[in-house]
């Protein structure tokens, strides 16, 4: 008589870099979990990655990784939990060592693998893929590379869970990536555990939807949901979630008990949706999955249950994610108070618009907000009578140009208002505001045979 | 917003869509998107009826330069809106308080529909 495998439980630790620091040794020790999953790399994050690797060889990953594990290797060590993590941003190698030194602080020596993939960075070859006819066309705009190929700072293909698959496999505990995708770091202990086939399209995709699920952290378990959510108990203690995957695909959504929090069909929908593009083609490295297939419903208390996923084949291109010097941008605010704050603050937007005029000031975009009034909203607000009777409205400016020097001569023109200008304003506090560095993001598409994962053990 | 200058009378009731859904939204690059979600499945057909993507875009007229698609998930009774050229640039480029989009699901909550009496 087969006996039915108990389900293995993925829990998230981190939904971005900077998120709770509390969470991932909460998910650790709250309950049983195998495996503990955390997502570091935003769009932008890998070119302030590769600045501080160009400026530190040591360096170029999250580093905020390392106290983080040093403070769970304990209890890594008790309950033998495994990790994946793409905290390696642009250098897994010096990340994976990082912690394997903590690791030997620790008394861990021997008793630990890390697995380290890479092979997603591919600034080092982008003029000879360039030379060879990839154009790495912008996917919004059509443009090649080749536009902006001297301010590039960072480029690199987004993995797929495949990679984490064979560090699983060589035996890692600890699974420390580059630019792998959100949803491959769940995916991947699926098909270690489960041995799904490369096109076991329909098992994948259900494993990428428990992964999108749960990549941003609480966000499906109470945090940031519309629905209902005066009511949502004790998010100060709020419970990540966990997937509890089958082997035939489907899962539940759940977290610890005796955490704040809710998990509801309402709520998690909420997370299905979000950045979503077309539902019908989520595309991943490993396959393309299909949200209109997806069956939610309610099996318990804080526990959502999935069916009936449905995927198909993986593309043949990567999705390359490049970072390249833009510009420079500076955003200046003021608040004016009651009576007629709204109009104040209209003044002041018309006083400052003029100066820069005369002052010969022409930038790519000059911004105006006002918040409190249409600042999320615009005219929606406006209609319904956002601006009447304010107590307060803050002016919100900003500015954008290839030229410092303008954006720096914008910064110096908003602290003279407060005493050259309309009255009633305060709320300069903060001082004069700082001209930026824009490191915008470049999106594109790679033939899947230019990129090759590597998958490397460091043992403590 | 008033509509005073309507000249059929409405059958049924005018009420906000706060009313009868829940959203999120996000953002790819230059594109906002909202998930707009049915509070109970019932008045899903309403929402797919009466919130089209021409009726999104005048909607949100002076607010995104670009088309609005709309995609369907009747097996979660939501509508997926996509916004192009709604963050000004978007991402790290933008010069908005909400240059990610994570708030455009509220302004879209803020759209009247027709019910029944």
């Amino acid at each position: 008589m087969s006996v039915a495998r108990a389900p293995v439980r993925i829990a998230a630790g981190q939904g971005f870099w900077g998120d709770w620091l509390e969470a991932p040794y909460r998910q650790a020790t709250g309950g049983p979990i195998d495996y503990l999953m955390m997502d570091y790399l935003a769009e932008v994050t890998m070119s302030i990655l590769q600045k501080q690797k160009s400026r530190d060889p040591a360096l170029g990953y999250a580093k905020d990784f390392v106290p983080l594990m040093e403070r769970l290797l304990p209890e890594l060590a008790k309950r033998r939990f495994k990790v994946t993590a793409n905290a390696g941003g642009v250098n897994p190698p010096a990340c994976a060592q990082a912690v394997a030194d903590g690791a030997r602080r620790a008394g861990l020596t021997g008793k630990l693998k890390i697995g380290v993939v890479t092979g997603d960075d591919l600034l080092g070859r982008l003029d000879d893929l360039i030379s060879r006819g990839h154009t790495l066309a912008n996917l919004d705009t059509g443009e090649p590379i080749t536009a902006v190929r001297d301010k590039v700072l960072s480029a690199n293909a987004y993995l797929g869970a495949w990679p984490v698959v064979d560090a699983l496999r060589q035996g890692a505990d600890i699974v420390i990536t580059g630019r792998v995708t959100d949803t491959g770091l769940t995916l991947g202990p699926m098909i270690h555990e489960f041995g799904w086939a490369a096109d076991a399209w329909d098992r994948l995709a259900a494993g990428t939807v428990a992964g999108h699920t749960i990549e941003c952290g609480a966000q499906s378990s109470g945090g940031n949901c519309l629905v209902d959510w005066e009511r949502i108990p004790d998010l100060a203690n709020v419970g990540y979630p966990i997937v509890e995957a089958n082997p035939d695909g489907s899962f539940a959504i759940t977290k610890h008990p005796g955490t704040g929090g809710r998990i509801t069909v309402p709520g998690v929908t909420e997370q299905l949706v979000y950045e979503m593009g077309d539902p019908r083609a989520y595309i991943t490295p490993d396959c393309v999955a299909d949200f209109t297939t997806i069956q939610l419903e309610q099996a318990g208390k804080d526990r959502v249950r999935f069916s009936g996923i449905r995927g198909r084949p993986a593309t043949d291109k990567l999705k390359v994610s490049l970072a390249y010097f833009y510009g420079y941008k500076a955003v200046g605010t003021l608040v004016y108070a009651w009576p007629d704050a709204y109009r104040k603050a209209q003044a002041a937007d018309r006083v400052l618009r003029q100066r820069l005029a005369d002052l010969g000031l022409r930038f790519e975009a000059i911004l105006t907000e006002f918040v409190g009034v249409d600042a999320t909203h615009g005219p929606l607000a406006l209609a319904a009578g956002a601006g009447d009777d304010a107590p307060e409205v803050q002016l919100r400016i900003g500015v954008r140009s290839t030229d410092r020097a303008r954006v720096e001569r914008f910064t110096r023109e908003i602290a003279p208002l407060i005493l050259n200008g309309p009255p009633s304003v305060t709320g300069f506090a903060g001082g004069r505001p700082k001209p930026e560095e824009i490191v915008a993001y470049w999106p594109a598409l790679i033939d899947k045979k230019e990129v090759k994962p590597c998958v490397e053990l460091v043992a403590v | 917003m008033r509509r005073a200058g309507r000249s059929v009378k409405p059958r049924g009731r005018r009420v906000q869509l706060v009313t009868l859904a829940h959203a999120r939204s996000g953002d790819k690059g230059d594109t906002a998107n909202v998930g707009l979600i049915a509070l109970r499945p019932k008045d899903y057909p309403l929402l797919v009826k009466q919130v089209t993507a021409a009726r999104v875009a005048r909607h949100f007229k002076g607010m995104i330069r670009g088309p609005v698609e709309r995609f369907e998930l009747p097996n979660l009774h939501a509508l997926n809106f996509l916004l192009h050229g709604a963050l000004d640039g978007g991402g790290t480029i933008s010069l908005k308080t909400d240059a990610q989009g994570k708030v455009f699901s509220t302004a879209l909550l803020r759209m009247a529909i027709e019910v029944k009496r």
